[in-house]
């Protein structure tokens, strides 16, 4: 499968990007859901490179970043789902589903 | 030696991850025996590194290609110098964190998952130092993360769970910068396997910036000042040994993977500025987490702000990597000698704190001269941090002054020696109320485990002392990259 | 708040910084084909035909077991952060509910079971498999919490841990038998890779299932 060139490096860049909107994301973002919603649109963009790359050589598909992406998703999905029961135990013991800021410093 | 000819072909580096894991496993199936396979594990860890310590030592790296795929097909064990120092450290460490943990815990509820997660940690930790491939390390840390946010968790109530949450969020995005790090490796060279990356990465803007996101996403996990501010409150309000296992050996893992990764794939590149603007931040870190150990009013906070200090001497490694040859070594002997003190510190401050009743330093006299083997441990792993003579971390600190003046770096050896003086300070601190004349209390009884392990922990950073010429030699054997 | 106030001016700044360069550093990767070649030629040893499921179990088997451990160490996490809520009772108990669970879930599993069973020449595996079976379990969880007999404890250890503890025997096996750590026997590399993935299918549906209800069984 030869992909076009052009194409594909739309989608190298469109992948970079959605890993730089969530960056943003995750640090402007107060409430912890966005915040755990940014770090899977990273992810997303992440995987999105990693198939652009896979798709980039002459000699057809590489198979390697396909499987890679496989444990890519289900790591953070297990994260995902640590984070968010966390997120609920925070707010079942503070009331808000947000950080202090920055803390006092002891 | 006799020992390691007869160990030359056993094959040890996969025992490191399996035996930890299985005992990970037994306790989550039986958790009510849990604290039993925790002990039989942590034994057996030991064992294991350190035959695989004296096998690296008696003949150099061990590369081994699992499933007989060897790279960059498949993924390889690299148990070198560096990783199995670490691991040796992580199972002397961890073997003391798991027998207090026997008096601390005990069979609790909350003690079971305890053993299950510390167990899942410490195999987690194994398996990342024993890695070869810059994905499988992804994978390795993952584990990691959630093992320790877990553990953090374990305490409950507000401030534990929202430390927990910070933890999370902070090594999440540190993961994904490392993660976006291996696609851009991957996608310039087309391999996964360190030593293959290594001899092929040369100066262009895909590995330029892979080096850097993955960085300093490393960076954020090792919580380098400015972003610190997770670690004091994670730290300082988990159970004793969590806070052992978090300040003395999780620190290291990214402390060591940024290590990995310049050693070994980035030796090519010189990213302009990085040696400044990182030893720049370490002196701030060594200066703000020394301030802060002098304002804090609780004992766990001083040194867990202690561990903040700490970790600045650490990333003294940048200045160091390229100008002084061997420099680096300095800084792993210094990373294992402030692993041994800082978990002494943390188990003895656990101790007092159980006598006590709390850990709020001005009262804390009574028991301190009631408990003298704890204080005494306190003293001697205290006079490690500072770098005492006797001890691991006069050491440590001797041998990064001498290759930071050997390399003409006047300013970071002055960074060295006043973060010393400061440490000095906060070391006092916490012995002060010792000295205070008046009546000694022992306090709440306590099963004696608690005080010997501390005390056993201090009595190895004095060891320490005298093991940094093995330790350099085993050091030496560590794979390195470049000339690609 | 001024130290908020600047992050919040030097944000967007910092983040098109970082945007512009690395969308300079993934248009500056070489076209390359990667390992395309070398999994190519290994095909023949691997034990099955599909290049993604022969990296995943075969070539790359550890990464996949570390990853199996993470979704299990995730559950363990997840419980030892305390008793899960309790989902509230459905008020939306219609016929049309009952009659689509009727056919989804078994069209579901025989699915999940076919895309396991497929993983070997065709896309699919235990992951999709898996995945296929927790979404089954999940909507019926979601449909009628109330009624469901619960697996014991013990069992349900057993169930999330077994994908695991037969992967890593496998693997120890293969050390054992100088096929090298996570290593099979070439003439036993097919039954082995389908009975590591059936069973990790399993273990995955129901991590998934336990993971989606947050937390341990109650009362």
């Amino acid at each position: 499968m030869a992909t076009d060139p052009v194409n594909l490096q739309i989608y190298l860049a469109c992948g970079a990007l959605l890993f730089v909107m969530g960056v943003h994301a995750l640090v402007v973002r107060r409430h912890l859901l966005l915040k755990i919603l940014a770090i899977n649109i990273m992810g997303s963009g992440i995987f999105m490179v990693l198939l652009g790359v896979a798709a980039g050589g002459e000699g057809g598909v590489d198979p390697v970043p396909h499987a890679l992406v496989i444990t890519g998703i289900v790591v953070a999905l297990s994260a995902t789902a640590v984070a968010l029961v966390l997120m609920l135990r925070v707010k079942a013991a503070t009331g808000l589903a947000r950080l202090p800021r920055s803390g006092p410093e002891d | 030696m006799p020992s390691t000819a007869f160990m030359a072909d056993v094959i040890l580096a996969p025992w490191l991850v399996i035996v930890p894991l299985v005992g990970a496993l037994l306790a989550g199936l039986w958790p009510a025996t849990a604290r039993w396979w925790g002990l039989l594990t942590a034994l057996a860890t030991l064992v294991l590194a350190l035959l695989l310590a004296l096998q690296v030592h008696g003949q150099g790296p061990v590369v081994l290609a699992l499933g007989g795929w060897s790279p960059p097909l498949g993924i390889a064990l690299v148990a070198d110098g560096l990783a199995s120092l670490m691991v040796l450290m992580t199972a002397g460490v961890g073997l003391a964190i798991s027998l207090y943990a026997l008096g601390y815990l005990g069979g609790t509820a909350r003690g079971r998952w305890f053993w299950m997660l510390w167990l899942w940690l410490w195999a987690a930790m194994n398996a990342l130092y024993l890695s070869g491939d810059v994905f499988n390390l992804y994978v390795t840390l993952e584990l990691v993360v959630l093992a320790s946010v877990a553990l953090v968790a374990l305490a409950g109530g507000a401030a534990p769970l929202a430390a927990a949450m910070r933890y999370l969020l902070v090594s999440l995005l540190g993961s994904m910068a490392y993660l976006m790090g291996v696609v851009l490796l991957y996608g310039a060279y087309g391999t996964l396997d360190l030593q293959g990356l290594g001899a092929q990465v040369t100066l262009s803007a895909a590995p330029m910036m892979a080096a850097v996101l993955m960085t300093v996403g490393l960076l954020v996990k090792s919580a380098l000042f400015p972003l610190h501010v997770w670690l004091p409150p994670a730290h300082g309000s988990a159970p004793a040994p969590v806070s052992a296992a978090l300040s003395a050996l999780v620190v290291k893992v990214s402390f060591y993977l940024i290590l990995r990764l310049w050693l070994m794939v980035f030796p090519e590149l010189t990213l302009p500025g990085l040696d400044l603007l990182m030893g720049g931040l370490a002196a701030a870190a060594v200066l703000w987490g020394g301030v802060m150990a002098l304002r804090v009013s609780r004992l766990k906070q001083v040194v867990a702000y202690s561990t903040v200090a700490q970790v600045g001497y650490l990333f003294l490694l940048f200045p160091l990597l390229w100008a002084a040859p061997g420099g680096w070594q300095a800084v792993v002997f210094f990373a294992v000698a402030h692993g041994v003190a800082k978990a002494a510190v943390f188990l003895a401050a656990g101790t007092l704190q159980q006598a006590a009743g709390h850990d709020r330093l001005a009262e804390l006299g009574a028991v301190m001269r009631g408990r003298l083997k704890t204080s005494f441990a306190l003293g001697i792993a205290g006079a490690s941090l500072v770098g005492l003579p006797l001890t691991g971390g006069f050491i440590a600190k001797w041998l990064l002054v001498q290759s930071a003046l050997e390399a003409h770096l006047w300013g970071w050896a002055v960074v060295v020696l006043g973060g010393g003086l400061l440490a000095g300070a906060y070391v006092f601190r916490l012995l002060g109320p010792a000295f205070e004349p008046g009546p000694g209390d022992r306090g709440r009884p306590l099963p004696a485990i608690m005080e010997w392990v501390p005390l056993s922990l201090a009595l190895l950073t004095i060891a320490l002392g005298f093991a940094g010429t093995p330790a350099l030699a085993l050091l030496a054997r560590t794979l390195v990259g470049g000339g690609g | 708040m001024t130290r908020h106030r600047a992050a919040a001016t030097l944000m967007p700044l910092m983040s098109l910084a970082l945007a512009g360069l690395l969308v300079v550093a993934v248009l500056d990767l070489p076209p390359q084909s990667g390992l395309a070649e070398p999994v190519a030629g290994a095909m023949d040893r691997a034990g099955v035909d599909h290049p993604v499921t022969a990296v995943l179990l075969n070539f790359r088997a550890y990464d996949t077991f570390l990853e199996l451990a993470v979704l299990l160490l995730a559950v363990l996490a997840v419980w030892s952060l305390g008793r899960r809520d309790p989902i509230p009772a459905r008020p939306v108990q219609g016929p049309v509910l009952h009659g689509t669970l009727r056919h989804l879930i078994p069209v579901a599993v025989v699915t999940g079971g076919y895309l396991v069973w497929v993983g070997s020449s065709d896309s699919g595996g235990a992951f999709q498999g898996g995945a296929v079976l927790g979404a089954a379990g999940v909507m019926l969880m979601l449909s009628r919490p109330r009624e469901l007999p619960m697996l014991p404890a013990p069992l349900q250890r057993l169930g999330l841990a077994l994908g695991v503890c037969v992967f890593l025997a496998v693997g120890t096996a293969g050390l054992l038998a100088g096929h090298g750590f996570m290593g099979y026997p070439p003439d036993w590399a097919y039954p082995l890779i389908l009975g590591i993935e059936l069973v990790a299918a399993l273990s995955i549906a129901l991590t998934l299932v336990l993971l989606f209800l947050g937390g341990r069984h109650g009362h």
